[in-house]
């Protein structure tokens, strides 16, 4: 055999002490009891949270000027998902670890284009209105630059954009097509009609929501009602749930880092975090091979404690 | 069988959550509770005897 | 065909190498080392029990399909019941790793041991993830957008698509469920072709 010294943090004894009698049969199935027991009286004492998902509608009729102000954000390509980068489009070059751009290296795989995808397209999408119809053919005979100019000039006066009598008024002039279009998307998202142009972008069937869910993020409605959860990033939100539920408390040390420093201020927290996260994985995976943190529990003691009875006899 | 399906929460967690802050930690109750309870289990399986096992025998 | 070949064909050698690693008073045994006596050591079995009553509501879940539980107060009775045994699932494992490491589960020939458990962990982050995010709710509204960022940040995000409620979908019920259970399998069957770890020597020093 083998004349390796032996070391106490990876090699075992080899036990030839008494054994005894032991029923994992039994032991299992007492397991499966006591759980299931366990799991129908928590079940039936607290439920599980179910906060209905919020639509288009429920957001455009609830507050239809941020509603509004993220459609021209759409337009003029300021909110989130326009100015996101990949997987999306190429608006940005997304986060970076030190010099790897992984985003940007994976590429733009679901390509979305918020002038397109989230106003046009849907309004295109409507049965035949005279107004709508005349501004979207203003709107596609426009050169880029007519375009921009419009959206640009709507977009100075949007701080003031008001609403009433069903319509959304914004105090500017020269801005073409863009009133109707902001309005009647903004008929359009009320009406429902909104939520199905996005879902159904792909034809009859779809299981696919990232058009609609990128929408509803790019407001503040989704985020406000998320803060009164208590579920924003800032808040620890990735380990809470809705109402006063247990969430994914093992998701702890994930989100504990995007609460301090470097990670709070860095505009690169998400790959970061992941980053660090994987690696204190592979530590975790790795510890019976990792000299120092493999002695711990050696050293600490605990071990004393299970095996008193071995100890004491 | 209708009438406990009807029971489904007899306590319904869905009015907003408290929240524990202390320093950078934010925890909601309920997260926190599992925890402590989590803390606790592994405590109490340290230090509980485990029963029958007085009967140990020579069998190998 | 004789003997030789027999003893050459793959089956014969699978069968025997199998029989070999473990016997089947390895596989079940009825009796354990003294030392095995602890509370600490029921939380391996526990979380195996708690995974099966995920997978019980889980598949009663299926069933009806995924938005049942919204309108069924029977339905949503199981979605409580699956969301309580995940709660127990996570519980049980945490407090199982905590003994296992002070024990130092890994020593002896154990370490693929402690490498299935810790992968089993991380697998089933994932999979109770794409649970959150596959509710239809609220919850999966916000969670799945929030989410987005952290795994489009590290390249992932362009093939796996947290706002694609099919893809999700599948991950949760079929991908990473499957995963779980044949790396549980794989960690189970470890333990018992290896046996529980035997106490430190100490400084009785009396076992060597």
């Amino acid at each position: 055999m083998s004349t390796k010294p032996f070391r106490p943090d990876v090699d075992a004894p080899k036990y030839e002490g008494k054994y005894a009698p032991y029923d994992i049969i039994k032991e299992g199935t007492i397991a499966i009891v006591v759980v299931g027991l366990l799991v129908v009286l928590l079940a039936t004492l607290f439920g599980s949270p179910d906060e209905r998902a919020i639509t288009i509608k429920t957001w455009s009729n609830a507050d239809p000027v941020d509603f509004a102000t993220t459609a021209l954000g759409e337009l003029n390509g300021t909110t989130i998902t326009a100015q996101y980068g990949a997987p999306y489009n190429t608006a940005a070059p997304g986060q970076n670890l030190g010099p790897l751009k992984l985003a940007q290296f994976a590429g733009v795989t679901i390509p979305v284009n918020t002038v397109r995808d989230f106003v046009i397209d849907p309004l295109s999408s409507q049965p035949y209105n005279k107004n709508l119809s005349a501004a979207l053919a203003q709107w596609k005979g426009a050169s880029a630059a007519q375009q921009s100019s419009w959206v640009s000039n709507y977009t100075k006066g949007a701080s003031k954009m008001t609403w009433s009598n069903g319509t959304i008024t914004v105090p500017a002039t020269n801005t073409g097509p863009v009133p109707t279009m902001i309005n009647s998307l903004t008929a359009m998202a009320r009406s429902g009609a909104l939520d199905q142009a996005l879902v159904t972008g792909g034809g009859f069937y779809t299981t696919n929501y990232t058009k609609p869910l990128l929408f509803v993020a790019d407001g503040t409605y989704l985020a406000n009602l998320a803060q009164k959860q208590h579920l924003l990033g800032s808040q620890w939100g990735m380990m809470n749930e809705t109402g006063s539920y247990p969430g994914q408390a093992w998701l702890w040390l994930y989100t504990f880092w995007y609460q301090v420093s470097p990670f709070s201020s860095s505009s690169n927290a998400d790959v970061q975090v992941s980053a660090l996260m994987g690696l204190l994985s592979l530590l975790l995976l790795l510890v019976p091979f990792i000299p120092g943190l493999r002695s711990i529990p050696r050293k600490v003691k605990i071990y004393r404690l299970i095996w008193r009875e071995y100890y004491r006899s | 069988m209708a009438y406990l399906w009807s029971l489904a929460a007899l306590i319904p967690l869905d009015n907003y959550g408290h929240y524990i802050h202390w320093g950078v930690i934010d925890l909601s109750v309920a997260n926190f509770i599992v925890i402590v309870l989590m803390i606790l289990t592994f405590i109490a399986a340290l230090f509980l005897p485990f029963p029958g096992r007085n009967r140990r025998k020579e069998s190998q | 065909m004789t003997t030789a070949e027999i003893e050459r064909q793959w089956t014969t050698r699978l069968r025997k190498r199998v029989a070999g690693h473990l016997p089947p008073e390895k596989l079940l045994p009825d009796t354990q080392p003294a030392y095995v006596s602890s509370w600490i050591y029921v939380f391996g079995v526990t979380t195996i029990a708690a995974l099966s009553m995920v997978i019980l509501s889980g598949i009663i879940l299926a069933i009806r399909g995924p938005q049942w539980w919204h309108s069924s107060s029977i339905g949503h009775f199981i979605n409580s019941t699956h969301l309580w045994s995940v709660e127990i699932f996570f519980f049980a494992m945490i407090v199982h790793l905590w003994g296992k490491f002070f024990m130092a589960a890994w020593r002896g020939g154990r370490s693929l041991t402690w490498v299935t458990g810790v992968v089993t962990f991380l697998a089933s982050v994932g999979t109770a993830f794409t649970g959150y995010v596959s509710q239809t709710n609220f919850d999966s509204q916000w969670i799945s957008t929030q989410a987005k960022d952290g795994i489009n940040a590290t390249g992932v995000g362009s093939i796996f698509n947290v706002l694609n409620l099919g893809q999700m979908l599948m991950w949760h019920i079929v991908l990473l469920p499957l995963a779980a259970v044949i790396l549980t399998t794989i960690h189970v069957l470890l333990v018992r072709v290896k046996g529980v770890v035997p106490p430190f020597e100490d400084e009785k020093g009396t076992t060597k």
